[in-house]
């Protein structure tokens, strides 16, 4: 377990003025994140969880701070390690939990599974596991965005993994195009599985280079802070929101998008089953010396906001909801052999068969909160 | 009864859609400006602008995705591909996300999006452009794939595939844009068997339904199934066998998924004798699961085995005659009626 303590005084990089209940509910989401993420690793040792299962320690601070920037109502779409995107958007631990357990009770009814975290109440429109496959789903959701001409901005998130893909980089002409109210965001945390960046990508002391190559603005974030995170997703989301483009029939306006460089770094292996030969101890010992918690909790003591007992209760809700999640999974009915055949066809056999109506489940799940 | 072409009647299908539906846009290569590299989006621009119609550049990948997270979020896109053969450089939008976002979330994130465009042999265009899809794609669950033969087929099928909830790609032909324009060669033969879809004020809001297979021409000795372009060729090889006495019946399935098989076994068992015909190459083709299908519901009324005509199992060849040849064309559908039926 990593301690989440105040030794670590590491001040923040932004200078803030966020109300106190704010900057305690980012912090518990980071807690909730980091301890679900004990709990994810121990039923995947134990063989409860099955399949590929990517750990987000070390990079909380990125999901929270940039969902924490945004509106309710903006669509998030990300990669395969999307627990932490899917918790920070509001998805309710125990549905995150039941989905890698298999069980009927999770968000995706057991069909998605680790890498696959959807949630539309939440407008959380799914971890992706094809690398780069999301970012023109993104683009699509801030294309939707422009033509209903709604007040929001797509936020699509991948690992630097992604940049070296072909569809990232059509998703960012078509933004730039048409001035689509988007953010593609890189958590960079250096590796895409077990390459370094420089071996990967070109330029990858400068990812600016890939923004100016579509004219588009490009911002950099400290990833492991999750105050300076959300500053710089507050300024980017606000310039691109709402953006709209003439070459589309209507009053060019707004920011459009941005590509923002989220510098981060996971703790844990690719997935449950690295063995990290291609890194050293230090390495990583250094980059815990800047955790993203620690550092929030340092901010908020030494600037007297909260005390070490707000804190280590704030850290057992988030123990607790971890636990209860894994009791909630576990003791979740399997999912039955009849969920093979549904879902495949909104509309099963074409118009004249038309059933009609959601999937029960989804029902179930939706007022399930 | 209106003559319109094929080209004119996909156009139709999609006018009519955006008129009544504000959330269905058209996006694709040369779609707006250029006013369709084939001419069916023609004039489309000028009525609805450039916010639904939209020309998108040689990015297949993205837009094709684009089309996804737009329906995901509740846009009805229609996609269009100006060939399917340059869908393959989308195949993880396509087949990946398109297909299995309902099931993966759990079933609630659909994807109701048209993806349309030529399929199959242009005219010389080698083998990099002459895809046929249809074998590769029916095989993925959660697709559905209709291959209108006709201008009254091509309207009905797309207007349902719009307003479908699931991803729906429609399989059309460059050979067959211009049937049913005069002068065609198809043209006495579209008059004669009303090939045209009807008016709006016959009906209103004319659709075909998925899953419903047209007897192109009924008969008693022999049945026939071919979609697509090669129903042309189908009825032309009928309408030489019928000089030999060969009673043809040509059942065009319409919809490879969902497949109505039901009244192609119904064919098969009052005439018993069947001819299967795909445009696609023959390993694990939709004419060899049509074939399966066959033998598994109607084994007991075949009077012979079941015989395949298919694209030949080569790359598309440059040369014309070498091109006119591979396709299962009328020479290769007679050959076989009368290799099939020479114990009737």
């Amino acid at each position: 377990m990593t301690p989440i303590t105040t030794e670590d005084k590491v001040k923040p990089t932004a200078k803030n003025s966020l109300p106190k209940p704010k900057l305690m509910d980012m912090l518990y989401q980071m807690m909730l994140i980091r301890r679900f993420e004990e709990r994810t690793m121990q039923a995947y040792q134990q063989a409860k969880i099955g399949g590929f299962c990517h750990i987000y320690i070390g990079q909380e601070a990125t999901a929270v701070g940039a969902v924490a920037a945004l509106h309710d109502e903006d669509p998030i779409i990300t990669a395969y390690r999307d627990h932490g995107h899917a918790l920070a958007r509001g998805m309710h631990p125990n549905y995150c939990m039941a989905e890698m357990y298999g069980k009927v009770t999770g968000c995706a009814k057991g069909k998605g599974g680790s890498m696959h975290m959807f949630d539309k109440p939440h407008h959380m429109y799914g971890g992706h596991a094809i690398v780069g496959g999301q970012c023109p789903l993104g683009v699509g959701l801030a294309f939707a965005i422009q033509y209903e001409k709604k007040n929001n901005v797509a936020v699509c998130f991948f690992g630097d993994g992604a940049i070296n893909q072909g569809a990232f980089h059509e998703a960012m002409n078509l933004a730039a195009i048409w001035n689509l109210p988007i953010l593609f965001v890189v958590e960079n945390n250096g590796y895409s599985m077990g390459t370094a960046i420089h071996r990967g990508t070109a330029a990858a002391d400068n990812l600016g280079a890939k923004a100016a190559a579509y004219g588009m603005r490009y911002a950099e974030c400290d990833g492991m802070d999750v105050l300076d995170t959300y500053k710089v997703f507050k300024r980017e989301a606000d310039l691109a929101r709402g953006s709209t483009s003439d070459q589309l029939g209507l009053e060019q306006k707004g920011g459009g998008p941005c590509f923002i460089n989220a510098k981060t770094y996971r703790y844990q292996g690719h997935s449950m089953s690295d063995p990290q030969k291609y890194r050293s101890k230090d390495e990583v010992n250094d980059k815990k010396d800047k955790d993203c918690i620690n550092t929030l909790v340092g901010y908020l003591v030494e600037n007297k906001l909260a005390t070490q007992d707000e804190i280590d209760a704030l850290d057992k809700k988030a123990k607790d909801a971890s636990r209860d999640a894994v009791t909630y999974a576990e003791e979740s009915p399997d999912l039955p052999l009849s969920e093979m055949f549904t879902d495949i066809y909104a509309q099963p056999y074409g118009p004249p068969f038309v059933k009609g109506g959601l999937p029960k489940m989804l029902t179930d799940n939706n007022s399930g909160e | 009864m209106q003559t319109i072409q094929y080209r004119e009647a996909l156009r139709e299908a999609m006018q009519e859609e955006m008129r009544r539906d504000e959330r269905v846009f058209l996006m694709g290569e040369e779609v707006a400006q250029y006013n369709g590299a084939y001419k069916v989006s023609q004039g489309m621009l000028d009525e609805f602008g450039p916010r639904r119609i939209v020309d998108s550049p040689i990015s297949e990948t993205g837009f094709s995705g684009l089309g996804i997270g737009a329906a995901m979020y509740g846009l009805r896109p229609i996609i269009e591909f100006m060939s399917w053969s340059f869908c393959l450089v989308a195949a993880d939008q396509i087949i990946n996300n398109a297909p299995k976002m309902l099931y993966m979330s759990g079933g609630q994130f659909g994807c109701p999006a048209v993806f349309r465009g030529n399929n199959g042999a242009g005219g010389q265009l080698g083998s990099t452009h002459s895809w046929c899809v249809e074998s590769m794609f029916s095989s993925v669950p959660g697709l559905k794939v209709a291959i209108p033969s006709t201008p009254r087929d091509a309207k009905g099928l797309l207007k349902t595939a719009i307003r479908d909830e699931d991803p729906v790609f429609n399989l059309e032909s460059e050979r067959m844009l211009g049937l049913g324009a005069r002068g065609d060669k198809d043209f006495s033969r579209y008059i004669k068997d009303t090939w045209a879809p009807p008016t709006a004020r016959e009906v209103e809001d004319f659709t075909i339904p998925f899953g419903v297979a047209d007897i192109k021409k009924p008969g008693k000795d022999v049945t026939i199934v071919a979609a697509g372009r090669p129903v042309h060729f189908a009825l032309d090889a009928a309408e030489e066998l019928e000089k030999e006495g060969i009673d043809c019946e040509v059942i065009d399935p319409r919809t490879y998924r969902p497949l109505d098989i039901d009244t192609i076994v119904k064919s098969v068992k009052k005439t018993n004798y069947c001819v299967v015909v795909d445009q696609s190459w023959p390993f694990a083709s939709v004419g060899a699961e049509i074939a399966a299908q066959v033998y598994e519901h109607a084994m007991d009324y075949l009077d012979n085995k079941v015989i395949r005509v298919n694209n030949d199992d080569v790359p598309a060849p440059y040369n014309r005659t070498l091109e006119q040849e591979m396709l299962p064309n009328t020479r290769k559908i007679i050959e076989a009626v009368r290799a099939v039926t020479y114990n009737a």
